[in-house]
């Protein structure tokens, strides 16, 4: 049968298992949303800007752990798509980026809304198609989603031209994708995990690096195996929250700049770091010559670029964790002896606990607010969040219990994520409250998509912690630049009335007493609804390393 | 230190600036490049030359290369054996009364002219890089009006 580049998109898009598509019309995509006009089986949601259509569907991919598909025009929709899919690439998260082309004949000429989208992209995408002919569609696409979803997942851009859009071709579906280049690897080499079973049963003082890799590879249960097989205490990345049950007696809670002092202690005491998924980013190993210096390490990656980059690696096995640990668990035939060093960690523990200092009763802490979010949801909702202050409280005072509740960006560290971000996983997740926490700052950098919720009758909940400043950024002028202020203090529209105009809820809290039943409200109410908590202006994320230090280095916090 | 790798890719377009890609991103210059076709013409071979200042650099981009969806292999030759030629096209000074001094240098490189005109004269030479350089201290002493190289072109033994 005959059909058009458009009709085989969505064709294609459909036999993918792809149930919705976020995005924005223009000029070079018009042949494709006229296909959609009466395509059935493709959901559309049409956000208020591209950048949010980019990031919802990451939320959509990241709280359901399918393949997220945005879809713009050329020119100035493609590039509003940039950030979005740098976020995804850092993340490594599987999505699909369509957009919409000039004519082939017209590429090159600064055609109208033209831009090299496939050019800008080259080096935020796992790869990206430029499709100059619709007999290569079908394949394209299929390979897409292939490259897209399997190996370290990651975003791939495929960019179509109006004139391929409706061009004619016989529709074939491709059975099967093979590439030659490509073959990532699941199984971990057999000798290497004799090896790492054999450091882990002698290791005096081991602990286990859990990152986002335990969550792509749905290898949380695995994870907990492990750890109660050995007894090993358990630390994660911002990444790898949800991997594993924060209220475990094993937990120590997120490393890094600021993570649980007692975490942070432990990993540069540690004989024998145990790496899942994890990638010894800047933020967690602090001063990397100084890192956890007497400790050997095994790294499980399924990436080899990630191994040995930062940090020498002793045992490195390429592998899909959830594949490796299934393999790894056998071969360890007794727990490793480390009484001694367990009973080192809980002294931690006692020694440096987390927690924050109420000076002012009056006034409303941050972290209150999370763990009354934390509370009031029993900590069984998707929390999103922006990036700043407010993401790291929402890490530190959240107990989460499970993979894919916590979606926030890591690597790349955009303002403006959580909100589309949060409407892709109610989207992807409508069984789950869904929560964004969000400061004053990030919230105004997508506040558009309110738009977006309120026409689609998307239920997510945003609590603003509103300290009237870039919180994070202005907690690194006072304790590094003199409180020089320098344009940290920002100002906000008055959130209710914004949120009534839009037709969603407002409601705005200023004392401690109001937050719970705020909270309760927001929950039970069927709309989207802006709770605008007014926080403690110059309250701090502690503990806190800075930059560069080694990450024992620790200031704030009640230790 | 000097890094000859290798790669063997797709011959498909954007692939050559997906693989210059990841040495510039690292502000890493391209010494020399060649590429063309292989037997198989849906696969192309590219010979890079970079100077690594950071051999962990190195070995990252190398990571990265493979990582790419359209790299089918990579080779670093910098620790193997392998033998390189390189092609020059050389315009230089030339009279009739040079012609004797320049076949001696053709006595100990591979090369010839391969055209006079009035008072110059284009020759053409293969050779390692050793021998390139020997050849071209030699050449300069007639003058060289213009200079062509192909870069490195690399072959495991």
């Amino acid at each position: 049968m005959l059909m058009t580049g458009s009709q085989i998109l969505l064709e294609c898009l459909k036999r993918e298992g792809v149930e919705i598509i976020f995005g924005y019309p223009g000029g070079q995509v018009l042949p494709t949303f006229d296909a959609l006009y009466d395509f059935k089986g493709l959901k559309f949601i049409l956000t208020r800007h591209e950048q949010g259509a980019a990031h919802a569907a990451d939320g959509y991919a990241r709280s359901t752990g399918k393949v997220g598909v945005c879809l713009s025009t050329s020119g100035p929709g493609a590039t509003n798509l940039v950030t979005g899919i740098a976020n995804a690439f850092m993340d490594s998260i599987p999505m699909i980026a369509i957009t919409g082309q000039v004519p082939t004949a017209l590429i090159g000429n600064d055609a109208f809304q033209e831009a090299d989208i496939t050019g800008i992209t080259r080096p935020i995408t796992k790869h990206n198609y430029l499709v100059k002919d619709i007999k290569d569609l079908a394949g394209i696409i299929r390979e897409a989603f292939y490259i897209a979803s399997t190996g370290r997942p990651g975003p791939v851009l495929i960019d179509l031209p109006k004139d391929v859009q409706v061009a004619q071709t016989e529709f074939i579906w491709p059975e099967e994708t093979k590439l030659r280049s490509y073959n990532p690897r699941y199984f971990g080499h057999p000798g290497q995990i004799k090896r790492a079973a054999k450091l882990i049963m002698e290791a005096k003082k081991p602990i286990i690096y859990a990152g986002g890799g335990v969550i792509t590879s749905g290898a949380s249960g695995e994870l907990l195996g492990l750890a109660e097989k050995t007894g090993c205490p358990v630390t994660w990345t911002l990444m790898g929250i949800g991997g594993f049950p924060s209220k475990h007696k094993q937990s120590l809670g997120m490393l890094g700049m600021h993570g649980t002092a007692y975490a942070n202690h432990s990993i540069m005491d540690a004989d024998l770091i145990i790496t899942l998924g994890a990638r010894f980013d800047d933020r967690v190993t602090g001063r990397l010559d100084m890192f956890a210096p007497n400790s050997k390490v095994i790294h499980v990656d399924i990436d080899p670029s990630s191994i040995s980059k930062n940090v020498h690696v002793d045992i490195p096995i390429v592998g899909d964790i959830k594949q490796v640990l299934a393999e790894v668990l056998p071969e360890i035939k007794h727990a490793p002896s480390i009484e001694g060093w367990l009973k080192h960690v809980e002294d931690l523990k006692k020694k440096c606990p987390m927690g924050y200092k109420d000076k002012d009763k009056s006034k409303i802490l941050p972290q209150y607010v999370i763990q009354q979010i934390d509370e009031a949801t029993e900590g069984d909702a998707i929390i999103c969040t922006e990036v700043g202050q407010h993401q790291m409280w929402a890490a530190q005072w959240y107990n989460y219990n499970k993979p894919r509740t916590f979606i926030s960006s890591g690597g790349l560290g955009t303002m403006g994520f959580g909100f589309p971000a949060s409407i892709g996983a109610k989207l992807g997740r409508p069984e789950k409250t869904v929560f964004n926490i969000a400061g004053d700052g990030s919230i105004q950098m997508n506040i558009q998509e309110l738009g977006t919720c309120v026409a689609n009758k998307i239920n997510v909940k945003v609590a603003i912690l509103n300290n009237g400043y870039l919180g994070m950024v202005r907690q690194w002028q006072e304790l590094f630049y003199k409180k020089r202020y320098s344009h940290t203090p920002i100002s906000s529209p008055d959130f209710v009335k914004l949120a009534e105009s839009y037709g969603a809820v407002g409601i705005r809290v200023t004392k401690k007493e109001e937050v719970r039943p705020a909270l309760v409200r927001a929950i039970k109410t069927d709309n989207t609804v802006f709770i605008d908590f007014h926080v403690e202006e110059e309250e701090n994320v502690y503990p806190m390393v800075a930059a560069g230090e080694a990450i024992n280095n620790i200031i704030g916090g009640l230790a | 230190m000097k890094h000859t790798i290798s790669v063997l890719v797709e011959n498909k377009f954007g692939v050559l600036a997906r693989v210059a890609g990841l040495f510039s991103a690292r502000g890493y210059n391209i010494a020399s490049l060649a590429v063309s076709e292989t037997f198989d013409p849906k696969v192309s071979y590219m010979t890079i030359v970079v100077d690594a200042k950071d051999e962990k650099v190195l070995e990252q981009v190398n990571k990265q290369l493979n990582k790419l969806i359209d790299v089918i292999t990579v080779t670093d030759f910098t620790k193997k054996e392998y033998i390189d030629r390189e092609l020059v096209l050389a315009k230089i000074n030339y009279t009739p009364k040079d012609k004797s001094k320049l076949e001696a240098i053709f006595h100990k490189f591979v090369g010839k002219i391969i055209l006079r005109k009035d008072d110059t004269a284009i020759i053409e030479a293969v050779g390692d890089q050793q021998q390139i350089k020997v050849l071209l201290d030699e050449l300069n002493k007639f003058g060289i009006k213009e200079l062509i190289r192909t870069g490195k072109l690399a072959i495991s033994n």
